[in-house]
């Protein structure tokens, strides 16, 4: 991180109709995180370093090096999520709402390469990159 | 990799590279004049932008005969590769499922 450039963070946020306990599971067993996310050691101690391992592709080596940071049972979760030279901070929330749970997740903390990405990003980069992921995904 | 990633944009920052190169991303190794055919646009023009490509290390070439052959190395996307945009889609995706996973949960 540098002074001159803020960090980024992205939301995204979801009302499930599931209990939280139940949410707390997927996020934190590791053979139920496999199942959404990727093959991992995760486990949900705080101090514990992880990997989360997917197939990797041209451009990315598929690992993600994380720490957990913060673990409330049923409420906050948080781990440090680091990936060719980025590193950020993935942050779960859960509150309970009338009919189920309020899912936030915000991943916090880009750094300056990134800062062009982003604003690359504004002049309408995204759907360009997400159709390279695709071809670059479907390379080998 | 500030470099890097900065030469990589502005390769890009181009419709008719980004063009080129998804081209060659999407149907492999290609000629000069294959390239130029489908472009609209002159060979001395596509020889210019495939030199941007290629000082971005977008694209590489080799010689055979009298022909240039270019084709893409998606590998120098790797600066871009943590976009805010791409982590956005892979959370939207994997949260759908997560929510899927919820549901089988339940059984």
């Amino acid at each position: 991180m540098t002074d001159t450039v803020p960090s980024r963070t992205l939301v995204i946020e979801r009302e499930v109709p599931h209990p939280a306990e139940k949410i707390w599971r997927a996020l934190t067993q590791g053979s139920l995180i496999e199942e959404w996310l990727m093959k991992n050691d995760f486990q949900p101690v705080v101090g514990h370093r992880f990997n989360f391992r997917s197939t990797p592709v041209p451009g990315w080596d598929g690992v993600i090096d994380g720490e957990v940071l913060v673990v409330e049972p049923n409420s906050r979760l948080s781990y440090s999520w680091g990936s060719m030279g980025l590193k950020s901070v993935v942050a779960w929330t859960l509150t309970p709402t009338k009919d189920g749970t309020h899912v936030r997740m915000e991943q916090s903390g880009f750094r300056s390469e990134e800062d062009a990405a982003y604003k690359g990003a504004r002049w309408g980069w995204t759907k360009f990159i997400g159709n390279l992921e695709r071809v670059a995904g479907g390379l080998d | 990799m500030q470099v890097a990633a900065e030469n990589v944009f502005k390769a890009l920052s181009d419709p008719t590279r980004r063009a080129i190169f998804e081209r060659l991303a999407r149907d492999g190794e290609q000629t000069v004049h294959a390239l130029t055919d489908h472009s609209g646009v002159s060979q001395p023009a596509i020889s210019k932008h495939l030199g941007v490509l290629k000082h971005a290390k977008l694209v590489r070439d080799r010689r055979e005969g009298r022909e240039t052959h270019y084709r893409a190395h998606p590998q120098a996307l790797a600066p871009l590769i943590d976009w805010m945009s791409v982590y956005g889609a892979f959370w939207r995706d994997r949260f759908d499922r997560l929510e899927n996973l919820l549901k089988r949960m339940d059984k």
